[in-house]
């Protein structure tokens, strides 16, 4: 039970990451490697943010949530409009140039604000006890308020996240700007023949994209500290959760995500974060080789 | 009203277009004939900007469509039907019209308007374009393109596959643009269905346009399609 809601703490960080992956990939058909460094800027901006900000952890922290985001995606946006549209979006090109920018990313990050972990304050962090009951020897017991227990930060992770991806469902599927992306995404010629700025809809993909690993982050710092070498994790797990859910399937995105979060969550309670990893390896080779569009995408014709 | 002078285009290295000429005025139907691989598509390609011009320039009423982006291309007016229709085939009927008129924020009235011209369409607004038939796939393309109230109008193989009752159709909608006042220009492969609508024929050989013929000169003359097309 409270591995379970360990799980869908990860969980909830892992869907905004992958999503950001996989809306990029879905749209403009590039592999963004620098994508666990985005997560990454937006962990150590919510740092610097709520510490320039930080008389009141909840103002620093809602600070942080709005701008570093923001920050992250404008950054991404400029990173398309200087490299990624020179290089016409080809899919190798694009993989090179997106392990440059990782680089780029994490030494100017190391540079500029140095090599320590770094906190943020949650807004509130309240205990609370939740009743656990169990089958004894006097029938059914109940444990509490000493059986289990949770942060209300953390239930506050699974609802913001449970939010976030409402809101992108309703973008994507109700709006105009919605509308555009998935037009440039089936064919983005017709769509330019029809007056839709395919340049400038990437753009807004990446930085979207890349704020939601930056919004993933900044709720996951009060738990784990912000540092330059935060990336790595995220973007293995945000790659093994695309190739399962299929590339460029949302929903598929958003089961695995659940999926492999909520089972690295319970692995890594009862045994241990390494044998987590592994387990998430074996499926994917498992899924690349029996159903390599992945278990929602559909197969290329 | 549009202009081509002389353009040059190429995918990549692979130079296609080397020096392409013609022209269309409102209320009139230029047809584009030339065999497989002539560069009847890439001709209309490169008036849309979606290959860059090499030489030559495409006018629209006198302003030059290539200092433009791309995307201002179709804002101008030009409503452009693909070959192979290309609709956006994961989104429904209506939001495929939707994004025609968007193209020039048209509204409620257009809408009507192309709903009128293909009643089939209102009757499946909620159905993926993806899945419609190819008759049905047609009228959508012509339906999207239209939703500009375009000025001109770039029509490329809109019969191929289709039955003849749906070829008529299409015909009937593109005389009746052209009553309207647009300028028409049609690629098709079926020399009889041009012979019926065209007033104006250009053919193209290897990239290059080499004749321009009335409709008046073929009927006169048939041997000149046999000269260019080999039919
Ligand atoms: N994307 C591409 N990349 C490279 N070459 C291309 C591409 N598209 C077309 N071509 C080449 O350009 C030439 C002209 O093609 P185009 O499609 O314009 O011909 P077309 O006259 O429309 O023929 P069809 O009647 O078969 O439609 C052909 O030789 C074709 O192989
Ligand atoms: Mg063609």
């Amino acid at each position: 039970m409270l591995a379970t809601l360990e799980g869908a703490v990860i969980a909830s960080v892992l869907v905004l990451t992958a999503m950001g992956l996989s809306i990029v990939f879905g749209v403009m058909r590039v592999v963004n490697v620098a994508h666990g460094e985005f997560y990454m800027l937006g962990a150590v901006l919510a740092w610097y943010v709520s510490s320039v900000l930080g008389v009141n952890a909840v103002v620093g922290f809602v600070a942080a949530l709005v701008l570093a985001p923001l920050l992250v995606g404008l950054i991404a946006a400029a990173a398309d409009r200087l490299i990624l549209k020179h290089l016409k979006y080809d899919p190798d090109r694009t993989i090179v140039a997106t392990i440059g920018l990782l680089y780029i990313i994490q030494q100017t990050t190391l540079m500029t604000f140095g090599p320590d972990a770094r906190p943020v304050a949650p807004p509130f962090n309240q205990r609370l006890a939740l009743p656990w009951f169990e089958w004894g020897e006097n029938g059914l017991e109940m444990f509490w308020p000493w059986g289990l227990s949770i942060t209300s930060y953390k239930l506050f992770v699974i609802a913001a996240a449970a939010v976030v991806l409402l809101s992108l469902w309703v973008l994507i599927t109700r709006t105009k700007l919605g509308l555009i992306m998935r037009a440039t995404q089936q064919d983005s010629e017709t769509a330019l023949a029809f007056g839709i700025p395919v340049g400038r809809v990437y753009s807004v993909v990446f930085g979207l994209g890349a704020g939601l690993a930056a919004l993933g982050a900044v709720l996951v710092v009060p738990i784990q500290q912000a540092h330059y070498l935060m990336g790595a994790d995220p973007l293995l797990l945000s790659f093994i959760v695309v190739i399962i859910g299929g590339l460029g399937s949302l929903p598929g995105t958003v089961v695995a995500a659940l999926l492999i979060g909520m089972s690295d969550g319970i692995i890594s309670v009862f045994f241990s974060p390494t044998l987590a990893k592994i387990i998430a390896t074996f499926l994917v080779a498992m899924v690349l080789v029996w159903r390599p569009q992945g278990l929602f995408g559909r197969a290329v014709t | 009203m549009l202009e081509v002078q002389g353009i040059h285009a190429a995918y990549g290295d692979v130079r296609v277009l080397r020096g392409v000429t013609f022209d269309v005025q409102p209320a009139e139907i230029m047809c584009l004939l030339g065999r497989n691989g002539a560069g009847k598509t890439t001709t209309l390609k490169s008036v849309m900007g979606l290959l860059p011009l090499g030489d030559g320039c495409v006018t629209l009423a006198g302003e030059n469509l290539a200092t433009l982006p791309p995307h201002d291309i179709p804002r101008r007016g030009i409503g452009y039907i693909p070959q192979g229709r290309r609709l956006f085939p994961e989104l429904t009927v209506g939001e495929n019209i939707e994004i025609g008129l968007m193209t020039r924020s048209m509204g409620k009235e257009t809408r009507e308007w192309v709903l009128e011209l293909f009643p089939r369409l209102r009757e499946r607004l909620k159905q993926t374009a993806g899945t419609l038939s190819g008759g049905e796939q047609q009228m959508l393309a012509t339906a999207r393109a239209l939703c500009l109230r375009p000025k001109v109008l770039l029509l490329d193989e809109p019969t191929e596959g289709l039955q003849p009752s749906m070829i008529a159709l299409i015909r009937d909608v593109i005389l009746k643009m052209k009553a309207e006042g647009v300028a028409i220009v049609l690629v098709e492969q079926r020399v009889d269905a041009v012979l019926q609508v065209a007033d104006r024929v250009v053919f193209i050989e290897n990239g290059t346009s080499v004749k321009t013929a009335t409709a008046d000169d073929l009927r006169k003359d048939p041997e000149i399609l046999t000269r260019y097309l080999g039919v």
